[in-house]
């Protein structure tokens, strides 16, 4: 699995549209909402806010750019449930936060190292999801190892084909 | 300090951006008291659903739309045949319907003698399901009718199958309603036969368990579960599920896994109950129609009833065993609520789940079908599917009667004193 290391001159820091910016998001707010309407296994295996989170983080290789971005997302999609606000917003800001710090040390381009890193931080955000359901709100909820990484494989096979469909609206810098 | 900052400057926002979730979190918890309540951070869930909702909506009113131009207008291959089996599964119905009608008549007796007062389901509102939280912690779905539609919170949503949830929150044009087995629902529940009463939860993995029956208890597989009225949300016998899996549960209790009696991952339509009504039962008398009765009725060799009836509606009870008449009343949808004898209704509006009578002690015709109710709205559709009996009715013993009908001779001849429907001559 080529993840190379790359040096700060070698890194490429992509920006988007504004359209791309706040339509990406949106749409996968609403897919996410409408999907498990006619695919429920989509609801328990898919998180595609996580994944748009990843990419934009990623892509940006900016740590506050990419913790806001995760905080914003995070928070939009507390909205449309009915648990208190700012569970999934701070577990997708310390996604986002990770994935750019991790987009600026390693070359993060590749199918390869996309698939892997999508996974780990499947994992990363069911736990700070876990951990402050759990901690913070007394929510009831049960850890499965086996359906972590059974989803966290679903959203990381997922993320590589959709990272190469988001690459089109990247601009440089 | 200054240089610290600096150099630390990424992970002080990221903390400073944590704590201040952690803080808004904190405060909703504190100010809710309770952990699900919606109500405290409404203006900003309106912006959010406010933002994802029309799009939803749109989306499924061109499912819709494309899916209603395709099965109506396309493809109708085999729905003649279709056709031809619902109505005889209308018939066989109907008889059904005449025997069950008699059950809820001594029913209505013993509650009558008991004074007990029924609840019943005045109004509903049908809404298509637009959208959902999209996250499996919360299991809830976006309705496309809110406030406006007349939705309030805690309202109870069925389908036609089972219970569903309830109004959780409710937006001007959209509502979220709480799934049954989302972990934060709760629902009165009883067995159908063994009538042990429990409460019936959502699991954090989105199953559905009765709680609170003892360990002692013999549960079968494969019973019914109802709602049992004890929550104040939903009407008493409404289906829940059925019992999937036994266990023992903590303490002293079982552990009941249900199967819920509703797709509760592929809702497209359902109904809210806007109104649920309770009145004082009220008993019948003179509800004696078998379904010979009926059956006789529509024997197209039934013979014309000799005019000679000794009792003095002689003119209506011919009208009445008219065989023409009783071939059209026979026919499905041939009646009209003009044709037959109306039932005396409560005044209640219901735009779904309004019922029609079976044949009472007026006439052996039966009454018009009206729009279909939901299986499940059986406590209104009993209600008002039987008229209250008229002042002017006299018991039956006291009427002269007619030659007893059987299955092959003519049909019930109306009680002395029934009113002749006006047109029943010319049914059309």
């Amino acid at each position: 699995m080529p993840i190379t290391y790359t040096s700060n001159e070698q890194v490429e820091v992509y920006r988007f549209s504004i359209p791309v910016t706040i339509g990406i998001p949106l749409l996968a707010l609403f897919l996410q909402s409408f999907l498990p309407l006619r695919f429920p296994l989509f609801r328990d295996y898919v998180d595609l806010p996580l994944l748009i989170t990843i990419f934009f983080a990623m892509a940006r290789r900016n740590p506050i750019a990419g913790l806001f971005t995760g905080a914003i997302i995070g928070l939009a999609q507390d909205m449309l449930g009915h648990n208190p606000i700012g569970i999934y917003g701070i577990s997708k800001t310390v996604v986002g936060y990770g994935a750019s710090s991790l987009g600026v040390k390693l070359d993060v381009e590749n199918a390869g190292a996309r698939l892997l890193v999508t996974l780990g931080f499947y994992l990363v955000h069911s736990a700070v999801h876990y951990t402050v359901g759990h901690g913070l709100v007394n929510m009831t909820q049960t850890w499965s190892w086996s359906h972590g990484i059974l989803a966290g494989l679903a959203n990381a096979i997922l993320a590589v084909p959709l990272f190469f469909l988001l690459d089109k609206f990247k601009q440089r810098t | 300090m200054e240089s610290v900052l600096g150099r630390y400057r990424n992970l002080v926002i990221l903390v400073g951006v944590l704590f201040l979730q952690v803080l808004g979190l904190a405060m909703q918890v504190k100010r809710g008291g309770n952990a699900n309540d919606a109500e405290n951070t409404r203006l900003i869930r309106i912006w959010g659903v406010g933002a994802i909702t029309p799009f939803e909506r749109l989306l499924v009113w061109a499912q819709n739309g494309s899916s209603d131009i395709w099965h109506n207008y396309f493809y109708l291959r085999g729905v003649r045949a279709e056709n031809r089996q619902l109505k005889d599964q209308i018939e066989q119905m109907r008889l059904e319907q005449v025997r069950l009608a008699e059950d809820a008549a001594q029913a209505r007796r013993l509650q009558t003698l008991l004074a007990f007062k029924e609840q019943f389901i005045s109004r509903t509102v049908a809404a298509q399901v637009i959208g959902s939280s999209g996250s499996d912690l919360s299991r809830t779905v976006y309705i496309d009718k809110g406030e406006n539609a007349g939705i309030k919170r805690d309202m109870a949503v069925i389908t036609a199958d089972g219970i569903v949830g309830k109004v959780l929150v409710v937006y001007s044009s959209v509502s979220q309603v709480l799934l049954i087995n989302d972990q934060s629902s709760g629902v009165g529940a009883l067995l159908e036969k063994t009538r042990l009463q429990g409460v019936l939860r959502g699991t954090a993995n989105g199953e559905v368990v009765l709680e609170r029956v003892m360990s002692d208890e013999q549960v079968p597989l494969g019973e019914t579960v109802l709602t049992s009225g004890g929550d104040q949300i939903f009407p008493k016998g409404l289906p829940i599920g059925s019992v999937m899996k036994v266990g023992n549960g903590k303490d002293l209790f079982l552990n009941i896994k249900i199967k819920p009696a509703a797709n509760l991952s592929k809702l497209e339509e359902v109904l809210v109950l806007v109104e649920n009504k309770e009145r004082q039962a009220v008993a019948e008398e003179n509800v004696h129609v078998r379904a010979a009765d009926i059956l006789a009725q529509r024997l197209p060799s039934v013979p014309d009833k000799p005019a000679t009836s000794t009792n003095a509606a002689a003119g209506t009870a011919g009208t009445t065993a008219n065989p023409a008449a009783a071939k059209t009343a026979a026919k499905p949808g041939s009646t009209t609520p003009a044709t037959a004898p109306a039932p005396k209704k409560p005044s209640t509006s219901s735009n779904v789940s309004s019922a029609s009578a079976p044949g009472t002690g007026q006439t052996a015709k039966p009454a018009p079908q009206s729009s279909p109710a939901p299986k499940n709205a059986g406590a209104a559709d009993d209600t008002e599917a039987t008229p209250k009996p008229d002042a002017s009715e006299k018991p039956a013993s006291d009427q002269p009667k007619t030659a007893e009908p059987t299955p092959a001779a003519a049909p019930t001849a109306p009680p002395a004193d029934a009113k002749p429907p006006a047109d029943q001559s010319s049914p059309q």
